[in-house]
């Protein structure tokens, strides 16, 4: 059997690309490299939105790659159930994009956040979190300078009734999100956007906090060799 | 030309970190009467042609779609020249 096929984007100032693509393999799966310019999603299987400034975050972060032509095919393709992982930048797009609600604004201390972050899992009902437990918590790289994630009353708590929030920032919030927000899923669950870096916790070498973020690829893989 | 301004600001409920910032400078600058800031965008949108109702319905949908992101933002349009 073919492996899985995880499609990774590149806008101009992406930084994450190759983490990704290197977290995909190391998972076992095949990742492709997809470009903003080109509307093609190349029959992947699911699609890694990661990390960057892209656009140099010109208007606000994700606004301009929300427009891009890759991601006039990835919208469409995601409302019909495209498992989609954005992380950082990538939630920001997903946010920009509306394919996630709210939004992410500048971090309450206006400082750039880099630093281990200590995060709580609360919902393992996506393809992208079922290999972690309800309530485990996993320590994962930040590192943001627009990590305030805000929603109006309603949409907030919609978010809580509905389990659309995959995970909470344990210990301390490092940005003054809702709630403690760190990352949240579509009302389907096949898209979820968090600000933690899993790509870039899967190797003990590269001198990462842990390998947590091993179990979004393997979630995702599993999820999609079961299809 | 013709032209029209689109004023972005943060809605009055969110939390606007940078104007706070600024709001708390002030103070240390001899401004002692400021109670508060608020930071927002200004875009100054220039057209070829005369700003009739449909191209000034455009620059709302630009506002809209682009401009300002409608979950955290609101905008105002104003003509400031109506003829190229």
């Amino acid at each position: 059997m073919s492996a899985a096929r995880v499609g990774v984007v590149t806008f101009p100032g992406t930084l994450d690309d190759q983490d990704a693509a290197r977290a995909v393999r190391h998972a076992g799966g095949e990742a492709v490299p997809l470009w903003h310019a080109d509307p093609d999603l190349k029959g992947v299987d699911a699609v890694f939105l990661p990390g960057g400034f892209s656009y140099g975050d010109y208007l606000r972060c994700g606004a301009i790659s929300r427009f891009a032509p890759l991601m006039e095919e990835l919208i469409p393709a995601a409302r019909a159930g495209l498992p989609v992982l954005g992380t950082c930048n990538g939630f920001q797009i997903l946010c920009e994009a509306h394919l996630l609600p709210g939004a992410l604004m500048r971090n309450a201390g206006l400082h750039y956040i880099c630093r281990d972050q200590r995060v709580r899992v609360e919902s393992t009902a996506t393809p992208w979190t079922s290999d972690f437990t309800e309530g485990q918590e996993i320590v994962l790289p930040i590192k943001h300078g627009e990590g305030r994630y805000v929603a109006d009353a309603a949409t907030l708590a919609a978010l809580e009734a509905g389990g659309q929030v995959v995970f909470r920032y344990a210990g301390s919030n490092p940005n003054g999100s809702m709630n403690d927000i760190a990352g949240i899923r579509n009302e389907a669950g096949n898209i979820v956007g968090l600000m933690p870096h899993p790509e870039h916790a899967v190797e003990d070498l590269t001198g990462a906090p842990s390998t947590d973020g091993r179990g979004f690829f393997s979630s995702i893989l599993k999820r999609l060799v079961n299809l | 030309m013709a032209r029209v301004i689109v004023d972005v600001m943060l809605k009055p409920e969110i939390l606007d970190a940078q104007g706070q910032a600024i709001a708390r400078a002030l103070p240390r600058l001899g401004f002692s009467a400021v109670a508060s800031v608020r930071q927002g965008k200004r875009f100054e949108v220039e057209l070829d042609g005369p700003v009739d109702d449909a191209a000034l319905a455009d620059v709302r949908k630009m506002a809209e779609t682009l401009l300002a992101n409608t979950v955290i933002e609101d905008y105002t349009v104003t003509v400031e020249r109506a003829e190229s």
